[in-house]
């Protein structure tokens, strides 16, 4: 796959640019230039890393949005097998902006819910960009009540713009349906595993992302509002987006020191994107850990820090008045 | 523009617009801003801001909300200790916490949300307002902390729960600490719920957004305002995204009970005994008279 940049990328992209033309050339070349291309491929990659290393959250918000990013369907068909997706929420539709299914992670039984984008403009219209409606909650609460019913945990993967805005959305329920889903994950009584895998859109990411852990992708972003969104209440123009990434505080690292939370997985140099092989190997390792560390624990002291976890979020002061 | 103002020189048509409202004495007279009625304040006070004439519900402050609904004796302020915090340093045009002390100046309130325990005809409750004037309503850390505690001191009171919702949703300047506001609250009915106590959930205009999309539509029972703008997205967010016109009356109680979403719809004039009458039919105690 030929790697699409970002505006910020363009003197890496230039740098792969003229690989790719000197690999051309040697092969009906007399003279060997692999030493060229070799020290060409050690600068991009010094220069991949200079650039990642000091991303701003606007351009991380860039990343994180990127079109060759990892989706839930590919972290379902690399970590996992036997994966039998379920459909819909036997009282209206199916949803396809949230895929969800069982599968086994290393031979043991799970269930495995996310929100799905797509990349062409065909299948990007039948994801909906990968904004549920309600019904695509409400299918995600049946699968988890479906796996509560068995033990089996479920493991989420977090990547939305946001719930959908629209007429049929909101007759049919749509804040009810994400209130439903947060209350109901709260006690759900199997271990839940959440992880943003791209970006993190307000209440439509949040309402699968009630869990025992919170896992983000480094170049992922979690946020009460798009930054545009922010930017257009705030400072009247959509324009100032990356002012309102910068204020709003929507980075993994930034989410980690604030204590939201628990787990940054690092991702490949120049974003996951760039080796999905990487990401998955990153990505399998920390989920592997946290099951079997939510499976040592009774359910009950699980639940228990849950809520306590619920329970503690929120800064404020305290004094009399 | 209608010809009457054509004909009028620019000069009286500005100063009409600009004195018109500051030539009525402050806080003597109202004018409706659905039926255009004028209508004597301590009129609209005496109807719980309800328009005699249209009876459209006008916005009604946290306090003058408790105000109607609890009883005058026995009432106790929770979380009032509970206060903001400037977490992120954030700053649009405006400071956040000069955006806090504005908004206190304006309202008197450290936050968006009053939360008292009392009683309903007698009924022990424990219930929540919002306070609109107070950024929107936002919901942020303050205010889901307040929301926790009411639901906490109504367990240790085996008292129902209330809460009248009137925001624009989670309150930006706190950044993700408010989107998890939505999970807190939400996590605090499933402790009601384990105590076996009722919440009622009354939403009014306009609930939107974060505090919609948690625990407004988490009621055992919930009440519409009539006219009241209940959604998860703003009007204007979901014509820009559809690019159609939106349906007459769309988002409104009305519109809502229709496709099934609450309960019902009812009068603030008659809100606290509906609410008592439904809480005793929970609580399976006599009705009161």
């Amino acid at each position: 796959m030929k790697p699409t940049f970002l505006d910020f990328e363009q003197p890496i992209a230039e740098l792969e640019n003229k690989i790719e033309e000197l690999r051309f050339v040697q092969d009906d070349s007399v003279l060997d230039i692999s030493e060229e291309i070799a020290r060409l491929q050690k600068k991009s990659q010094e220069l991949t890393k200079a650039v990642y290393s000091k991303l701003t959250p606007s351009q991380i918000s860039q990343v994180s949005r990127h079109p060759q990013r990892p989706y839930t369907l590919d972290y379902i068909a690399n970590l996992f097998t036997d994966f039998e997706e379920l459909h819909g929420d036997r009282s209206f539709a199916d949803d396809a902006a949230i895929v969800g299914g069982l599968a086994r992670f290393n031979g043991q039984s799970v269930m495995v819910i996310g929100h799905q984008k797509a990349r062409d403009t065909k299948e990007k219209i039948r994801r909906n960009f990968g904004m549920p409606r309600p019904e695509g909650y409400r299918k995600a609460l049946r699968l988890m009540k479906l796996a509560e019913k068995f033990g089996v945990p479920v493991i989420t993967f977090i990547d939305t713009p946001g719930a959908y805005p629209g007429i049929g959305a909101e007759e049919r329920g749509q804040s009810e349906a994400i209130g439903r889903n947060l209350y109901e994950m709260t006690r759900l009584r199997v271990p839940v595993i959440c992880t943003v895998i791209g970006e993190g859109g307000s209440g439509g990411a949040l309402a699968i992302a009630v869990g025992d852990v919170l896992n983000m992708l480094q170049y992922s972003t979690y946020s009460v509002i798009s930054p545009e969104g922010c930017a257009s209440i705030l400072w009247k123009t959509a324009e100032r987006a990356s002012e309102a990434a910068e204020a709003l505080g929507i980075t993994a690292g930034r989410l980690k020191t604030l204590g939201l939370v628990d787990r940054v997985v690092n991702e490949p140099l120049g974003g996951a994107h760039r080796d999905h092989g990487q990401m998955m190997i990153a990505l399998k390792r920390v989920l592997q850990d946290e099951l079997k560390e939510l499976a040592t624990k009774p359910i009950d002291e699980l639940l228990k820090n849950r809520m306590e976890r619920l329970m503690s979020y929120g800064r404020f002061k305290e004094e009399s008045a | 523009m209608s010809w009457l103002n054509k004909l009028l020189p620019p000069k009286i048509k500005r100063d009409s617009r600009a004195t018109m409202p500051s030539a009525v004495p402050e806080g003597l007279w109202s004018k409706c801003s659905a039926c255009e009625a004028v209508l004597y304040y301590t009129d609209l006070e005496a109807n719980l801001q309800v328009c005699p004439k249209c009876n459209h519900h006008h916005s009604v402050r946290a306090r003058a909300r408790l105000d109607m609904l609890l009883d005058a004796e026995g009432r106790r302020e929770i979380g009032a200790e509970v206060k903001p915090v400037d977490i992120l340093k954030f700053k649009d045009g405006k400071r956040y916490p000069d955006r806090l002390s504005a908004a206190h100046n304006d309202t008197g309130e450290d936050d968006a949300l009053v939360v008292m325990q009392g009683s309903m005809n007698g009924v022990p409750v424990v219930a929540a307002a919002f306070e609109f004037k107070f950024i929107g309503g936002s919901m942020g850390s303050v205010v889901g902390e307040r929301f926790v505690r009411g639901v906490q001191a109504a367990i240790e009171a085996k008292a129902p729960f209330i809460c009248v919702a009137a925001s624009g949703g989670a309150r930006m300047q706190e950044g993700l600490n408010s989107l998890m506001q939505m999970a807190k609250t939400s996590a605090a009915l499933q402790l009601l719920t384990e105590a076996r106590l009722p919440f009622v959930s009354v939403l009014t205009d306009p609930t939107m957004g974060g505090v919609s999309a948690s625990f407004a539509f988490l009621g055992d029972v919930v009440i519409g305002e009539p006219g009241a703008l209940i959604g998860f997205a703003g009007p204007r967010v979901i014509e820009q995204t559809v690019r159609e016109t939106l349906p007459e009356g769309f988002q409104r109680s009305e519109f809502l009970i229709e496709k099934g979403a609450i309960d019902m719809i009812v009068d603030r004039r008659v809100l606290k005994d509906k609410i008592t009458t439904l809480l005793t039919l929970l609580l399976k105690e006599p009705a009161v008279a």
